[in-house]
């Protein structure tokens, strides 16, 4: 890998990023520890009946995967911006979206995975039958990056506000409704036994048109947000 | 520069759209209200009740041309802030964003219009049918887009950030749309197409197209105000908003309007 070359900055950004991740390793608990919190309020707010909350688990948990997200998202562009290097990233002579690509993948890596991991849990607790959890794995791995790359977009647009909580959700969630129904769907009709197949394949089909717009409309907004 | 190009450029100046819009006002405003009432003339008294859902049948006059709008809205949002994004006109972003909350406006009313309609004729105020949601999905992205462009301090990139979240939604709308089709449906199947030409009686149809119009007239007499005030405010610094705001103060007719 040459110096200076495009290259060597995604990997630069990529170390970086996972090694500020790695020193504030207590952060990255937080999201995981919120999808816990949201999912153990569904048993104790609706009855301990197995039955129903089977019936409602794919969903309980994508709710939760899809809030934890959320609350992760805002962190994304932060601490670039308060310490400068987010403009330095604009300057660069490389091409900014992938610089963010490399950012928004780090940004999965680090929150989304961890949920992943910890999906059989979340699954185990609310009772979903065993044969569901592989349909269910997927989806999420389907659905994550999804989260992670629409989400970042939104992220580019507030970034710089002081408070942009409330309309971070706002933004991010009517957008994102299509990954809560196809993840959701996939695992309810593997769950009544119908075919799963095509949900999936939307979702990877939405996903392959995000992983190639979304860095390019990252870097669009960030651009109109720190003009 | 040809002649389309002249013209785009002068209307496109604040001061000249100031003018030409304050002079078109009165005569929309006018053409909204006329239309307006004939329309809702003819489909409250003159259309005849319809055999199966017999008089409530006339909320389709409400509820349909503000559907209509509320996409219309979105897609006139959308291409002035395609326009304000790629050229920079300042006359787009306003206008995107003057179209934002009356497009919202509409969204909502379809929204419990439908609801009113709905009880009923299907038993129920709502239902999370594909239509009734993505109406819903829709009003939130309005939603986005307002709430994006008041928190950002300065106008313009307000404007340009909002603008470019609109674009955002019109790539996903068709996703958002199709997902949402996977539901059954209790909607009935759109009764007016341009193509196959439609399943409702002529004098059911014509107040219906009457009042489509009327929304749209005071659509853009809504939006040509909201842009005026805008402009003003961003321009206040200008010669010829000064030239206003001293013809006011002194009780004269300003001479641009």
């Amino acid at each position: 890998m040459r110096p200076g070359s495009s290259a060597a900055a995604c990997r630069a950004i990529v170390v970086r990023d996972l090694a500020l991740a790695w020193r504030r390793r207590g952060d990255a608990l937080n999201p995981l520890l919120f999808a816990i919190i949201v999912v153990t309020l569904f048993p104790l707010a609706l009855g301990p009946e197995p039955a129903l909350l089977a019936r409602m688990a794919a969903g309980t948990i994508f709710v939760a995967v899809l809030l934890a997200a959320l609350l992760s998202l805002d962190a994304l562009f932060r601490s670039d911006l308060e310490d400068g290097s987010l403009e330095q990233l604009v300057l660069s002579p490389h091409p900014l979206a992938l610089l963010l690509a490399c950012k928004i993948a780090v940004h999965w890596l680090t929150t989304a995975l961890p949920l992943i991991v910890i999906a059989p849990l979340l699954a185990l607790l609310l009772y979903l039958p065993a044969p569901v959890l592989p349909v269910l794995m997927l989806a999420l791995v389907l659905v994550t990056p999804l989260l992670s790359l629409i989400g970042a977009v939104c992220v580019a647009l507030t970034v710089g506000m002081r408070r942009s909580g409330m309309l971070l959700t706002l933004l991010v969630l009517p957008l994102l409704v299509p990954a809560l129904i196809f993840g959701a769907g996939a695992c309810n009709a593997a769950q009544a036994g119908l075919p799963f197949a095509a949900p999936l394949l939307w979702l990877g089909a939405w996903l392959a048109l995000a992983l190639v717009l979304a860095p390019l409309a990252t870097a669009a907004a960030l651009k109109i947000s720190l003009t | 520069m040809n002649t389309l190009t002249l013209w785009f450029h002068q209307f496109g100046s604040p001061p000249t759209f100031y003018r030409v819009a304050g002079r078109m006002l009165p005569w929309l405003y006018a053409i909204a209200l006329t239309s307006g009432a004939v329309g809702l003339y003819g489909g409250l008294v003159v259309a005849p009740t319809d055999y199966q859902q017999g008089d409530a049948f006339r909320m389709i006059y409400v509820h349909v041309p503000c559907a209509w709008m509320g996409l219309f809205a979105y897609a006139f949002m959308a291409a002035n802030g395609f326009v304000a994004l790629v050229w920079r006109i300042k006359l787009s972003e306003t206008l995107a964003m003057a179209s934002a909350p009356v497009g919202a406006a509409f969204t909502f009313i379809t929204l419990v219009s439908g609801s009113l309609w709905g009880k009923p004729m299907w038993g129920t105020w709502w239902t999370w049918d594909p239509r009734l949601t993505s109406e819903l999905v829709l009003l939130f992205l309005y939603l986005g887009v307002i709430g994006l462009n008041n928190a950002i301090e300065d106008t313009r990139q307000a404007a340009r950030a909002a603008a470019f979240l609109a674009l955002v939604g019109v790539v996903n709308l068709p996703i958002v749309h199709y997902s949402v089709v996977w539901w059954n449906t209790l909607h009935q199947s759109a009764s007016v197409s341009l193509m196959g030409g439609s399943h409702i009686s002529g004098s059911m149809l014509w107040p219906l197209l009457t009042l489509a119009f009327a929304t749209h007239v005071y659509f853009f007499a809504s939006v040509l105000a909201r842009s005026r005030a805008t402009l003003l405010a961003l321009e206040s610094g200008k010669e010829w908003v000064r030239d206003i705001a001293r013809a006011s103060t002194s009780g004269t007719e300003p001479a641009h309007v």
